[in-house]
């Protein structure tokens, strides 16, 4: 019955999409004026209805209906109740959905409190969002029903993947969709202001607390994937260039350049057409990411091959979408003017050449990925992995992070090196001194090398926009600002740190035995049964101890057994220090009665993360601080707007 | 990452003794590591560009997939032996195919890779001149003054 109620609610809000996108269509004919006034009510209730469909769901999977034929597949009575509820989106279909439930939610938001812009412009925006949004039902409904019956009902569930019954299923990829698809709005604003050719300031003005709210949702889910790939893999890398990884990091960074442009054409009134574009193009990366991850292709181009309904349906979603927003965007753009001009050595600049390379390194990301393909469709297989994207970013990364300590101290429209040359000494200082301390202790290479001087030198470059200011009236954008660009240098310290100065140690031990990693002493105190919910294990008690006379603390590292489905998974152990973390997994048993076991000792590894957080944090701060400046304005324009009929009453009265 | 939805198949018994006896890999150094530091981490370099054949998308170095565990032994050897990181890779791509090793070689299928960032870098470098000459030249023309700090 809720199952039915759900997929009603889907249909329903497929509907009320196809409502939208005519009414808002129409709207911008003299003729259809009136039908206008029917979009932004209709967007609610298409979003709502969603977030309805969503919720059905999720009651679905929380009582373990298995007469569904989604929770069957993929669930199981006995999980505890929070994996349950975080597995009705760790699938395909439920992922889906989430999708269209975040689109619609967003639409429906916009819908409700955005007014800056002209109407038409809005509904135009709004029509765009419910036109991607009909896709995706589409999809939805067509070839992925998160809604179908199973006959006969199965006696269990087959379970969720154990690698997946972790607190980071319920957090990360709600985070990571609502960033993906949030940037959908970035998409329909783009749509909807070159259709009526609104591109200018307050267009941008409008845009940005969007694509910063996005972008923020977009690096948490990066970074709290990234966390839970380390340790719930169980071997201590952080990021592998995986294609779903990528899928992830493309929208990051067209999105960080539109970020920046949007600010430009907000406060300079430049780089109107390249900001419409990067609008365009941040959301086409989340499609062609959604491409990548659902349609099997990754797997195998004869995986698709084999099914290729989803595939072809979402490439067919893609050409659509892409295709029709670029067309639209190559009739219009010749009628967008250039906007404001500015010299080469001011901010524009600085954050032009800035956009250009984060474009060049989201083409290398989404070339790499997708070579493979290409070349299994050739009739040959080739792998393109951390050695080709590693060096090959970084050839833009690093003129970029120079780029990053300067851009900043600059004026809008043109200045001078000589005048912000003087700011620079200090950063450039511990540049040269930090490298010549790697050069003279540690060998380090080249890439973590590069990383570490450059991370120290950002790290202090990026404050500088502070000196000289007052810092209690300092709008809280460039504070948000300033702290994303630190997050960077501290994230960028923390993945050098860990390549360079990571320590190894697989052994065998004995228990009682004790081993040495980096300067940690390990003991394997014993080895005990414990049993979970739907698991059994074999935990290993560690005593570990930093250096001669640290305190004794005991870390528990885990080997589980998961009977639905049958599968084993390391629960890795993690210690934080101060200055970073010793990661201990425990292995199989070795002959003689010894058990293996795998320890790192990861100098300022929780750097990574750490920056990742103050990344977001600082936009975080910038939304703030954007949210309130606009809600002012709009008070005092309301207020000014009142005087007006005030006195205009006082003289009709007088007159 | 997802690339947990995907791990499906790197997995394997850990804790009952048969099945590891079966399933985890006893090739000698596919989890010892060898006694010269400076030889490991040789290895460990090169077993984090090859790719393990039978995971969804992972290097040797972080799989306990049986077949990881026996590749990263014969690296471990095989450095050991005093052959250089390139020779080994050599000799698993000839085994293997170009499949195994992340780190693209160049021959006529790939050299898209290696030619598209320099393209990048050109078009790059193109743009940025182009808008920067064009730029100037109406600054100059229109005589600017220095502009206020927003």
């Amino acid at each position: 019955m809720i199952a039915e109620l759900g997929l009603a609610a889907l249909w329903l809000a497929a509907a009320l999409a196809g409502l939208q996108l005519l009414g808002g269509a129409l709207a911008q004919t003299e003729r259809g004026a009136a039908l206008g006034g029917v979009v932004r009510p209709v967007a609610v209730v298409q979003g709502l209805l969603a977030l309805f469909a969503f919720f059905c769901l999720i009651y679905v999977f929380a009582v373990t209906d298995l007469s569904v034929k989604l929770v069957a597949l993929n669930s199981h009575a006995m999980k505890p109740l929070v994996f349950k509820i975080a597995g009705a989106w760790g699938n395909h279909e439920g992922s889906m959905l989430l999708w269209v439930t975040v689109m619609g939610l967003g639409g429906a938001f916009v819908a409700l409190i955005e007014r800056r812009l002209p109407e038409r412009t809005m509904l135009a925006t709004l029509a765009g969002q419910a036109f991607v949004s009909l896709g995706f039902y589409a999809f939805l409904l067509l070839s992925s029903n998160p809604f179908e019956r199973l006959s006969p009902v199965p006696a269990e569930g087959q379970g969720l993947n154990p690698l997946l019954q972790d607190l980071g299923l319920a957090f990360h990829p709600p985070t990571l969709y609502l960033g993906y698809v949030g940037l959908s709005i970035a998409f329909s604003f783009a749509i909807g202001a070159l259709v009526t050719r609104e591109v200018g300031p307050a267009f941008a003005r409008a845009m940005r607390p969007w694509v910063l709210g996005a972008w923020i949702f977009l690096t948490v889910g990066i970074t709290a994937g990234s966390y839970w790939a380390y340790y719930e893999l169980g071997w201590g890398g952080w990021w592998f260039w995986d294609p779903v990884e990528n899928a992830s990091l493309m929208p990051w960074l067209a999105a960080t350049a539109l970020l920046h442009s949007v600010g430009v054409l907000a406060s300079r009134d430049a780089l109107r057409t390249w900001t419409v574009m990067l609008g365009v193009v941040a959301f086409s990366m989340s499609m062609v990411g959604t491409f990548l991850v659902r349609s099997g292709i990754l797997t195998s181009v004869h995986a698709f091959a084999v099914d290729p309904e989803r595939g072809s349906f979402i490439l067919a979603l893609l050409a659509i979408n892409i295709g029709g927003a670029l067309t639209l965007f190559a009739l219009r753009a010749g009628t967008v003017s250039e906007g404001t001009r500015f010299a080469p050595v001011s901010r524009e600049g600085a954050l032009v050449i800035n956009n250009v390379l984060l474009c060049a390194i989201l083409g290398i990301v989404l070339f790499g990925t997708l070579y493979p393909l290409l070349a299994e469709a050739l009739g040959a297989q080739v792998s393109v992995g951390p050695p080709y994207f590693n060096p090959m970013s970084a050839l833009f990364a690093v003129p970029m992070l120079l780029v990053l300590a300067v851009g900043p101290l600059l004026r809008w429209r043109r200045d001078t090196f000589a005048r912000v040359g003087k700011g620079l000494v200090i950063p450039a200082m511990l540049v040269v001194a930090m490298g010549i301390a790697l050069v003279a202790f540690a060998k380090v290479p080249l890439l973590p090398f590069l990383g570490l001087v450059l991370g120290v030198g950002l790290a202090w470059a990026s404050v500088l926009p502070l000196r000289g200011r007052n810092l209690r009236r300092l709008p809280l954008a460039v504070w948000g600002m300033v702290l994303a660009h630190f997050g960077i240098a501290v994230a960028l310290i923390g993945m050098s740190s860990e390549s360079a100065f990571s320590s190894e140690k697989l052994v065998a031990v004995h228990v009682g035995e004790i081993t040495q990693v980096g300067p940690w002493g390990v003991k394997l105190d014993r080895i005990e049964p414990i049993a979970g919910p739907n698991w059994t294990a074999l935990q290993a008690r560690l005593l570990v101890r930093y250096g001669g006379d640290g305190k004794v603390v005991r870390l528990a590292p885990q080997s589980r057994t998961f009977w639905a489905p049958p599968q084993n998974t390391a629960e890795s152990a993690l210690l934080t220090r101060w200055n970073g973390q010793l990661y201990a997994v425990l292995g199989g048993e070795a002959e003689g009665g010894r058990w293996q076991l795998r320890l790192w000792w990861k100098p300022f590894v929780p750097l990574i993360w750490i920056g990742g957080l103050l990344i977001a944090l600082g936009g975080l701060l910038a939304l703030m601080g954007r949210v309130t400046t606009d809600l002012r304005r709009s008070v005092i324009s309301d207020r000014i707007a009142d005087r007006r009929d005030d006195e205009q009453r006082l003289r009709e009265e007088r007159a | 990452m997802k690339r947990l939805l995907l791990a499906l198949t790197a997995l394997f018994a850990l804790t009952a003794p048969a099945l590891a006896q079966q399933e985890q890999s006893t090739a000698p150094y596919a989890y010892r590591q060898l006694d010269d530091p400076a030889k490991e981490r040789t290895a460990k370099a090169l077993m984090e560009t090859l790719r393990c054949l039978q995971c969804q998308g992972q290097s040797i170095a972080d799989s306990d997939a049986p077949i990881a565990g026996s590749m990263r032994s014969l690296v471990r050897e095989r450095i050991a032996a005093g052959e250089t990181p390139e020779q080994i890779r050599a000799w698993l791509i000839e085994r293997y195919g170009d499949y195994v090793s992340y780190a693209p070689q160049l021959t006529e299928l790939t050299w898209p890779l290696f030619a598209v960032p320099l393209v990048f870098l050109l078009v790059a470098f193109l743009l940025l001149r182009r808008r920067f000459t064009l730029r100037r030249d109406a600054l100059d023309v229109a005589g600017d003054a220095p502009g206020d700090e927003a």
